[in-house]
């Protein structure tokens, strides 16, 4: 166990598609997590930015960016680019640099104006860069791999695309009551049923969108709290996983698996290896968990957090969704906020974003969403190139 | 026109000699595709020479899915042509014990598919522009004629 850290403050821009500068979403989120905080920017000895890359370079490198937006006034600075986990990774500079007591407060922040269409790789010709090869010689977008999962699951499970459609309904049904999400309205099984199909089995409503917004944290240290006489949410844990030798799930952006053939692949694949990391750090487990935030790119890929979260065992994800027990009122309910389903995904500020929910949720803030009682939340998500994070929260 | 590999050293040979390349250690026999020349990716391994070795040519589906949209560059295809999808497929081999992605073969569709079919390597074409024709690897159910 590694020592608790204090969220004194959440913010959030809201999502959407706007195409304004990605600093203008996250110096807003900063400002609402500072306000939200009862601090003052210039109280912030660090300030944490989740990298905004677009085309390959990280433009006004983020946490300088958001530094200068907000007025220079010479804090200590971080950038960090974990793709879709980055978010998480800046949440961790920020807790290292807190627990090692080289800052007391720190101001972590992710924004992006995400473009339309399929994500894609930065231009020009770049055969050493397996990002750039799997458009170029499959063509194979996200949707694609997402596809395969999908696929692989009704094969080796029985999963329908029915189940999957009810990943939707759900998460559209939370999303519904946050003002902060982007799509704000209740969708039927069968409104994504008649959505075209992207990559087979999976149709235009089954995939995250992506979107514009911003996302921001004021973390201090407990006893910067205790001095300020608050009881706040605490971040108990974060894990920062790599895979483990052979790499047997296939993942974005490969072209295959590592090879099992000379060396047995690990018992926890890679996954499930992310959430066992912050368990274990955190002393906690999955039946501790009253509420967790997973990265649903697609509807199908939230039935197999389920299973690596440890919420149930594999193969049993859909079964847990018929039961209800992942909806709002039910047991353990994923993605109260309404999940990328109803945000779409801003890349640095998703992981970010996913947090606050937590603390919003454990506070007993989250309004029409609200999981009672909650004590102890989870959010998980893994970043191109084998980045995993998983964050646990407590109050 | 002479066929231009889409990517240089992941494939070579005609008809029933077409193989994928990848690389072998010699110290713990790890197997790596797309091919590592330089050093082993096993952390239990520190093996620096790699020999190329050609990858099954048969498999069995682990998975497949299409592409109904227009994937964006560097994709080569003619912008101005109506699109067609194709279908991807996740073949595991079962000698090298791992998955490898590869589109189907025209005309192959998902309706055509199911997990755990046989299917074989087949040299195909990406993409046909002024220049070039682009060659790259495909994945066919074996016994469907060409
Ligand atoms: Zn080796």
């Amino acid at each position: 166990m590694t020592g608790d850290i204090a969220v004194l403050g959440a913010g959030l821009h809201p999502w959407g598609k706007w195409g304004r500068n990605f600093v203008e979403y996250g110096t807003a989120a900063a400002r609402a997590a500072l306000a939200d905080a009862q601090l003052d920017w210039r109280d912030a000895q660090l300030v944490v930015g989740a990298d905004t890359v677009r085309g390959g370079y990280p433009g006004h490198v983020a946490g300088a960016a958001f530094a200068q937006a907000l007025g220079w006034q010479g804090a200590r600075v971080s950038s960090v680019y974990a793709a879709c986990a980055s978010g998480a990774q800046a949440i961790n500079t920020a807790r290292a640099q807190i627990l090692a007591g080289m800052v007391d407060v720190a101001l972590v922040v992710g924004a992006d104006a995400a473009p339309k269409g399929f994500f894609a790789p930065a231009g020009g010709d770049r055969p050493d860069d397996p990002d750039w090869l799997r458009f170029r010689v499959l063509g194979a977008t996200n949707p694609v791999y997402f596809g395969l999962y999908a696929r692989r699951r009704m094969a080796r499970y029985g999963d329908t695309p029915q189940d999957f459609a009810q990943v939707k309904v759900k998460n559209a049904a939370a999303g519904a009551v946050n003002p902060n999400a982007r799509y704000r309205k209740a969708v039927s099984a069968e409104e994504v049923a008649a959505s075209p199909v992207v990559a087979d089995p999976l149709r235009l409503l089954d995939i995250c969108a992506t979107s514009d917004g911003g996302a921001a944290l004021v973390l201090s240290s407990m006893a910067f709290a205790r001095r300020r006489g608050v009881a706040p949410v605490r971040i108990r844990a974060v894990s920062t996983v790599t895979p483990r030798y052979p790499r047997t799930a296939l993942d974005l952006p490969d072209f295959a698996t590592d090879s099992a053939a000379a060396v047995p692949p690990p018992e926890v694949g890679f996954r499930a290896s992310i959430a066992a990391a912050a368990y274990e750090e955190a002393g906690t487990g999955p039946a501790d968990l009253d509420l967790a935030e997973v990265y649903d790119l697609s509807t199908a890929l939230e039935l197999e957090w389920y299973e690596d979260v440890g919420l149930c065992p594999a193969g049993e994800g859909a079964k847990l969704l018929r039961e209800g027990a992942t909806a709002l009122g039910g047991r353990v309910p994923v993605n109260p906020s309404g999940g990328l389903a109803s945000f779409g995904e801003a890349v640095p500020a998703q992981a970010i974003a996913q947090v606050c929910e937590l603390t919003w949720q454990l506070r007993g803030q989250a309004g029409g969403r609200q999981v009672p009682g909650a004590r102890c939340g989870l959010a998980a998500n893994q970043g191109l190139f084998g980045h995993g994070a998983a964050v646990i929260a407590v109050r | 026109m002479e066929r231009t590999p889409v990517v240089s050293g992941w494939f070579s040979g005609d008809g029933d000699d077409f193989r994928l390349l990848g690389t072998r250690c010699r110290a713990c026999g790890s197997v790596f595709f797309p091919r590592a020349d330089a050093f082993c990716r096993n952390p239990s391994c520190d093996g620096t020479e790699l020999d190329q070795t050609p990858l099954s040519r048969t498999g069995t589906v682990w998975s497949y899915t299409d592409s109904r949209y227009r994937p964006p560059a560097p994709y080569p295809c003619d912008p101005e042509a109506p699109w067609e999808p194709f279908t991807v497929l996740a073949v595991e081999l079962a000698a090298e014990r791992m998955v490898v992605l590869g589109q189907a073969a025209p005309d192959v569709t998902t309706a055509d598919l199911a997990v755990g079919m046989a299917v074989e390597l087949v040299p195909g074409v990406l993409h046909r522009d002024a220049e070039r024709v682009w060659g790259t690897w495909h994945w066919r159910p074996t016994g469907v004629a060409v």
